[in-house]
């Protein structure tokens, strides 16, 4: 059996921003985890600019976001194991995993950090009709083919689902000579940042359908085309709208989901609405102990979002290791009507800082009010000139507000035109 | 090439025959035309083997039910393939329906199935939670059961192989001929000849027998879409849910799988193309509202993958296995529709004594009945899997997340005889793409592995044969 301090399980972006941070408060004993060839996660296939404008004030690409990290945790010392796949964690926070050259291992961690990230939804998700002809590949996987293997996976494109990697992927198959026919989404917006419609639909002329979506796919061996129609405000296909599109490929962008196994294994509560953990400010869960951040605890617009949340589980997780938690006193977090989740769910009120709601919205607003009450009390109210689902949002709350709060309150954020 | 016996068709039922005819002293081939065994019919239906009081007493259909399901257990522990004995329920929604239950009833006891039970509405409900409040009562069956049907095919074939079947993939038989004395099955490239035929083509069997002349048999595709649910809801069923069945089948049931999943379905429709293995909006909804009435809570939500199989349905309206009437070493093997696969073994084993009458075969010392059972990483204990990587690194990479498949199980998979050739052959075979995220993460690697085994380029890899290829040219 092997002991460590902190067991990280994943080493992309935010398995590697807690690891340091944990490092930086002062825990010595650190294993990640990586279940890849090498540290970086899913930023290593994005070879595509726009990650650090947040963080590192500068454009960089994902394998140059990744590798700033890689650096750190290669200078600060920090274990790490790759082609590692952590297979559970027990109730005493005991991480089997397993890997070709020590086989099982079985490691006793005082915390563990949960950062596994998320995987793409598939067609059968959508229950999408059709044939199950070769072709149909989620736009991850089909970025992973052109990038890191270097084979186009089609020639004639339509995509479904204008999320932020289907983007990305109609601007990378149109610069290798594929021809990407459209973009169906089947929402009435587009849950992609404005930036990616504008940089990789809009300058190569790709149309994006809003309110459509793929109601058949065809081909016996591979596709050869697929049947779109308009979908009404209960998105239901409205007969007579349907469009044949010859193509050979079908590109699916279609949502992410927490990759939760080792927590739902365990034990841990999982919010319906994000599919991560329940976790309070410093993102442990309801499991002494094991913390989550990043994509596995909910979905994240930019990295670099991902790196900061991280850097508290990060602490958060010294801080458990360390022995600086008291015991808390809780209020928790409730999003309303338009506020379809708020990370984390619950507050401990005796936290000696300020603390950042997080929250997304169901649908697109312009010039609206955030309002965040406490027991019905309104206690914050901020102006926002848009919010849309594809944009996380956030609010402060205040030391002196939390000194203010008392046990099982509830705090309430909500949208008002 | 010489061969005793020909079978045409490596679904369960020509994969079946084929290896029992492997404990004969005879050559034996089995021609496939897909790129795999289990491409048809077999990879697609509902997966169980049923009790045997469906079929009218006196037909083919009881006869080889019952027969079939008795010896299904055994067979699948000596195969090593998942069976369960769930067990299944008929269940009524109104007094006319529980009347049709106690007539099953009768005739199941007419067709000499074991142990048959009525539940009332309490008895039901304990059995079966998750049952809807409206269910009046059921049929009990406790010999009914489940079990992977690619699976069962798979092994049959490898075991086949391993006692000396010749195993052919990408056969599709375009002529038959025969000389006074001997058949040659020819796909117009290659031809077999050989003294018997066995047709168990599925739905093309009125095709093939029409090669020789034979224009007895009609098929008519009867497909059957399915949605498949995530495992997390596997337990909303602990046993074969039926509704009374109808002229058109057994009608939509709700089913646990060997694999732990929900099964839902099948709908029935006639059609003209045997091709068309397409699932349909249509159906799909409407097999989810049928279930809904045995389980009230099922949604879309957890649904991970739907598929359609064709029922190789006859006119005739029972199995047809006898001499063709135009030659009597040339066996049809068709109409198996269900209960096709709970009969499968019976069949097989009748086919077996036709044939091995003909031939005067006897049967030889060293036939082996024993498929080995592959590892199965995600079902050993710890101390198993430390032993096992200790012998062969490769099981100690992961290779699929969702279904925990490693790297040595796919490998295992491809070297296999009669081994996987395709993405799909190797889901079928170790579950990885099975989950989930249906291949999202580890379809890339298998095309590697599979790449690497077979000595190509990843990019001449298919998902399922033919023209289904993955990836096109190198990028720029």
């Amino acid at each position: 059996m092997l002991n460590y301090d902190i067991v990280v399980i994943g080493g992309g972006p935010a398995g590697m921003a807690a690891a340091l941070k944990a490092k930086e408060c002062g825990v010595d004993s650190i294993l990640i985890l990586e279940r890849a060839e090498s540290l970086g996660g899913i930023l290593e296939q994005c070879i595509h600019t726009g990650f650090g404008l947040q963080y590192f004030g500068e454009e960089l690409s994902g394998p140059e976001y990744a590798d700033r990290f890689i650096k750190q945790v290669l200078d600060e010392k920090i274990e790490y194991k790759l082609d590692t796949m952590a297979l559970e964690i027990t109730q005493d926070n005991v991480v089997y995993a397993v890997n070709k050259t020590d086989g099982l291992l079985e490691i006793q961690a005082k915390a563990v950090i949960l950062a596994m990230g998320c995987r793409e939804r598939p067609r059968g998700a959508l229950n999408i009709a059709g044939t199950r002809a070769s072709g149909v590949m989620s736009a991850g996987t089909a970025q992973k083919y052109v990038n890191i293997d270097g084979y186009m996976p089609g020639k004639k494109v339509v995509i479904l689902g204008s999320g932020d990697i289907g983007l990305i992927m109609a601007r990378r198959m149109t610069l290798e000579g594929a021809k990407v026919e459209c973009v169906c989404e089947l929402m009435p917006y587009s849950s992609g940042l404005t930036r990616n419609i504008v940089q990789c639909l809009d300058d190569f002329g790709i149309p994006l359908y809003l309110s459509h979506t793929v109601v058949d796919i065809h081909g016996k061996d591979r596709v050869t085309g697929v049947t779109i129609a308009a979908v009404d405000e209960n998105r239901k296909p409205i007969p007579g709208s349907e469009q044949y599109i010859e193509c050979d490929t079908l590109m699916l962008s279609v949502g992410l989901i927490p990759e939760n196994e080792l927590t739902r294994n365990v034990g841990i509560s999982i919010d319906r609405v994000t599919s991560g953990a329940i976790v309070d400010e410093y993102r442990e869960t309801d499991h002494k102990g094991v913390f989550a951040c990043g994509n596995v605890l909910h979905v994240h617009d930019l990295v670099d979002f991902v790196t900061k949340e991280s850097q508290i589980a990060g602490e958060g997780a010294a801080r458990y290791v360390l022995g600086k938690k008291s015991d808390p006193e809780y209020i928790t977090t409730k999003g309303v009507d338009a506020v379809r989740y708020i990370v984390p769910q619950k507050v401990n009120i005796k936290n000696e800082g300020d603390v950042q709601l997080f929250f997304r919205v169901g649908s697109t607003f312009k010039n609206a009010t955030v309002k965040v009450r406490y027991n019905g009390e309104e206690i914050i109210s901020r102006k926002r000139p848009r919010l849309a689902p594809g944009e996380m949002e956030n609010v402060v709350l205040k030391n002196d507000m939390l000194k203010s709060f008392a046990k099982d309150g509830v705090i309430e954020i909500t949208v008002e035109v | 090439m010489n061969y005793d016996a020909t079978v045409v068709g490596a679904g369960v039922i020509g994969s079946l025959i084929a290896r029992e005819l492997s404990r004969c002293n005879i050559k034996v081939a089995l021609l496939e035309r897909c790129n795999d065994m289990a491409m048809g019919t077999s990879k697609a239906n509902s997966a169980i083997v049923h009790a045997g009081f469906d079929a009218k007493p006196g037909t083919l259909k009881a006869k080889f039910n019952v027969e079939g399901t008795a010896l299904m257990p055994e067979l699948c522990k000596t195969l090593s393939v998942p069976f369960k004995p769930v067990g299944s329920l008929v269940v009524a929604f109104s007094d006319e329906e529980m009347e049709t239950v106690k007539e099953l009833l009768e005739r199941g006891v007419k067709n000499g199935v074991p142990g048959l039970e009525i539940y009332d509405r309490e008895k039901l409900r304990e059995v079966e939670p998750s049952i809807s409040e409206e269910a009046k009562g059921a049929l009990w069956a406790p010999t009914a059961g489940i079990v992977c049907p690619y699976e069962l095919t798979i092994a049959a074939v490898e075991n086949a192989v391993v006692n000396g079947v010749e195993f052919k993939r990408n056969f599709e038989v375009k002529s038959i001929d025969f000389d006074g004395n001997e058949f040659t099955v020819s796909d117009g490239k290659e031809s077999f000849n050989t003294k018997v035929v066995i047709n168990a083509a599925g739905v093309y069997c009125d095709e093939i027998a029409a090669m020789i002349g034979d224009s007895s048999i009609h098929t008519v595709p009867r497909k059957g879409e399915y949605m498949l649910c995530d495992k997390t809801i596997g337990g909303l069923a602990k046993h074969t849910i039926f509704q009374c069945p109808s002229k058109m089948g057994k009608g939509v049931l709700v089913t646990p799988t060997v694999d732990g999943n929900l099964l839902i379905g099948p709908s029935a429709l006639d059609i003209e193309d045997k091709e068309d293995t397409a699932t349909t909006a249509v159906a799909l909804e409407s097999i989810l509202e049928t279930a809904k009435k045995s389980v009230p809570v099922l949604t879309t939500r957890e649904v991970i993958t739907s598929f359609a199989g064709l029922r190789a349905h006859c006119d005739r309206d029972d199995f047809i296995i006898e001499e063709s009437e135009k030659n009597a070493n040339f066996i049809n093997v068709a109409g198996i529709e269900s209960p096709g696969l709970s009969s499968a073994p019976a069949i097989a084993v009748y086919v077996k004594n036709m044939v091995a009458g003909k031939l005067g075969a006897t049967e030889k010392a060293d036939f082996n009945p024993v498929r080995k059972d592959p590892v199965r990483f995600r079902h050993m204990s710890n101390e198993e899997r430390k032993a096992i990587i200790a012998k062969n690194p490769a099981y100690g990479r992961i290779i699929c997340r969702c279904e925990t498949i490693t790297e040595g199980e796919i490998l295992d998979a491809i070297r296999a005889p009669a081994g996987a050739r395709d993405v799909d052959g190797v889901k079928r075979r170790t579950r990885a793409g099975m989950g989930r995220c249906q291949g999202g993460f580890c379809g890339s690697k298998v095309v590697e592995l599979l790449a690497k085994e077979l000595g190509v380029e990843i990019n001449e890899i298919t998902k399922f044969g033919g023209d289904s290829k993955i990836l096109y040219e190198r990028t720029k």
